[in-house]
């Protein structure tokens, strides 16, 4: 939870997620939607902004065999970047959907990890025209693969030919995004945790407003969450 | 210096207090908070069966405040009893419980089972909550249905007894001066203010709930003012709410009348700010050469 401002306006913290970690630094990756992320994006270097946390829970990733697909959509390849950071060794493959090629982030960045992300933009100005669960459906399917993916992932699929099953999804994105994964996630039977956004006042599980519905009844996106098993969350 | 207060029978070690629903159940403060430095703390409001609110969104936030719409999520009284209770009463500070119902058997049941237990200071009761016995009029926006079940939760209890008045009334000090007549040993004042806001775009409330309780520092004068009032008419103590965020803030509210002082919103843009206005108030005191708190109640000169 970051405070963009001391004093009352606004008045309460933002929650992000934590996009790269450099020593004892840590960067957040924003869009800027409201009056807070404007605010925000008008503090220099030097200032000094009041932050809570870490809090809530991350993605499980330690201890998984599965080969890893990770999807963002537009910003939320924030804290997927971090996780691709994190288990680069792995090899995970990348998804990342985005509205148009220049909000397509972090893309140097990630080849410096050795990530070739296979990208879809809205309007086509780079990757594929369509969104990224539509492509990611593609691969799994196993069809339509060599027609539409770009070269380097047709041949990361025939590296790769093991169940569908095996693969475990790791996502962040808009809400029809995963709300979309999550049916897909469904259809292929494959396990899969997403981060959830949510209006949030004290990040640290006490007002009870940035809840999510689940087959558990709700859930608090900032102390269970923000990543859930994909299956667990209730869509409505 | 004296910062102890009396609510009633109950004696504080100072006057700052947590607002119901702002701190959880304690234990999610227990690593940002010395909860043995409060006052007493007030945990999230508790009804008979468990609840599990409104939908989202629940919150938004509003110029200097916040509305929501939480809907009274909680996990019941008996769960509180089982699996809270046992973390607050090892604690060296006052532990005092929210609760509702829908009818004033429920009320009279809740109160009956908290005060069965040990551990528990004193129950604050939350009347700003539809009484579905009788067609969803708010407990607290008439004075008889108050009276009524003020008076009932009274008798079942031998808990020092709170009860927390709604702001959304034309005369708040005739509500005090109700709670009081029914037996109650004091007063909560403010519960939030109903408020709503619209997305322009969508042309939809923001709140799923369409209307909330708005909160936080835009509220303050409006609680000062009703504390005020309140104090002119009723002998017993008052807790003075309504965007405390600071010890000045704090020490306004006990000038206008308050024995004591509930923090609320500002626990989330400052998970700290209650041992903050505790160090505050103790600044004040001394800095001003006052050696008893109890020398600021009500002592604004109007």
């Amino acid at each position: 939870m970051l405070a963009v401002n001391s004093g009352i306006d606004p008045l309460l913290k933002r929650p992000f997620s934590i996009h790269r970690r450099l020593g004892g630094d840590f960067q957040i990756l924003y869009r800027v939607t409201g009056k807070g992320t404007a605010i925000l994006s008008k503090r220099c270097l030097g200032d000094i902004l009041e932050v809570v946390g870490p809090l809530g829970k991350g993605f499980p990733v330690k201890t998984t065999r599965d080969k890893i697909i990770l999807v963002a959509g537009g910003v939320g390849i924030a804290p997927i970047f971090a996780l691709a950071e994190e288990i680069k060794m792995k090899k995970p493959l990348l998804f990342y959907g985005a509205r148009t090629k220049d909000e397509a982030l972090c893309l140097n960045e990630l080849k410096s990890l050795g990530i070739k992300p296979v990208i879809s933009t809205d309007d086509g100005s780079l990757g594929a025209k369509d969104n990224i669960v539509n492509v990611l459906k593609d691969f799994l399917s196993h069809n339509s693969v060599g027609a539409r993916l770009p070269r380097p992932y047709s041949q990361l699929l025939t590296l790769n030919p093991s169940p569908v099953t095996r693969h475990v999804i790791y996502a962040c994105g808009p809400e029809p995004m995963l709300r979309a994964l999550s049916l897909l996630a469904k259809e292929y039977n494959l396990k899969g945790y997403i981060a959830l956004e949510q209006n949030m006042a004290c990040g640290i599980g006490a007002c009870l407003g940035c809840v999510v519905k689940t087959k558990e009844g709700y859930k608090r996106v900032c102390k269970e969450g923000p990543v859930f098993p994909i299956e667990e969350v209730v869509w409505e | 210096m004296n910062l102890s207060v009396n609510l009633g029978r109950l004696k504080l070690k100072n006057p700052v207090m947590t607002a119901s629903g702002t701190f959880g159940y304690g234990d999610e403060y227990s690593e940002f908070v010395d909860l043995d430095k409060l006052g007493a703390i007030v945990v999230k409001g508790l009804s008979l069966h468990p609840k599990q609110g409104n939908p989202v969104p629940r919150i938004v936030e509003t110029p200097a405040g916040m509305l929501n719409a939480i809907g009274l999520q909680n996990i019941g009284v008996d769960k509180f009893i089982s699996e809270k209770l046992p973390f607050l009463r090892k604690l060296d500070t006052k532990v005092i419980v929210n609760f509702f119902g829908d009818t004033v058997n429920e009320y009279v049941k809740t109160a009956e089972k908290l005060s069965s237990v040990k551990g528990i200071h004193a129950l604050e009761m939350n009347i700003s909550c539809p009484n579905k016995q009788v067609g969803w009029i708010i407990f607290g926006t008439d004075p008889r249905v108050t009276y009524k079940v003020v008076k009932a939760v009274r008798k079942a209890t031998g808990l020092t007894l709170i009860v927390k008045l709604s702001p959304n009334v034309t005369d708040i000090s005739l509500m005090a001066k109700v709670a009081e007549d029914a037996g109650a040993d004091a007063i909560s004042v403010i519960n939030t203010l109903t408020g709503m806001a619209i997305d322009i775009k969508k042309k939809r409330p923001k709140l799923a709930n369409i209307t909330g309780g708005l909160s936080g520092p835009a509220v303050k004068p409006v609680a000062v003012r009703m504390v005020w009032e309140c104090h002119k008419v009723v002998r017993i103590p008052i807790i003075g709410m309504g965007g405390i965020t600071s010890a000045e803030d704090a020490i306004e509210f006990i000038l206008a009348g308050a024995s004591a002082v509930a923090v609320g919103t500002a626990n989330f843009i400052n998970p700290k700010a209650t041992i903050d206005i505790i160090e505050g108030i103790k600044s004040f005191m001394s800095a001003e050469g006052i050696k008893s708190l109890k020398e600021l109640i009500g002592a604004v000169r109007c």
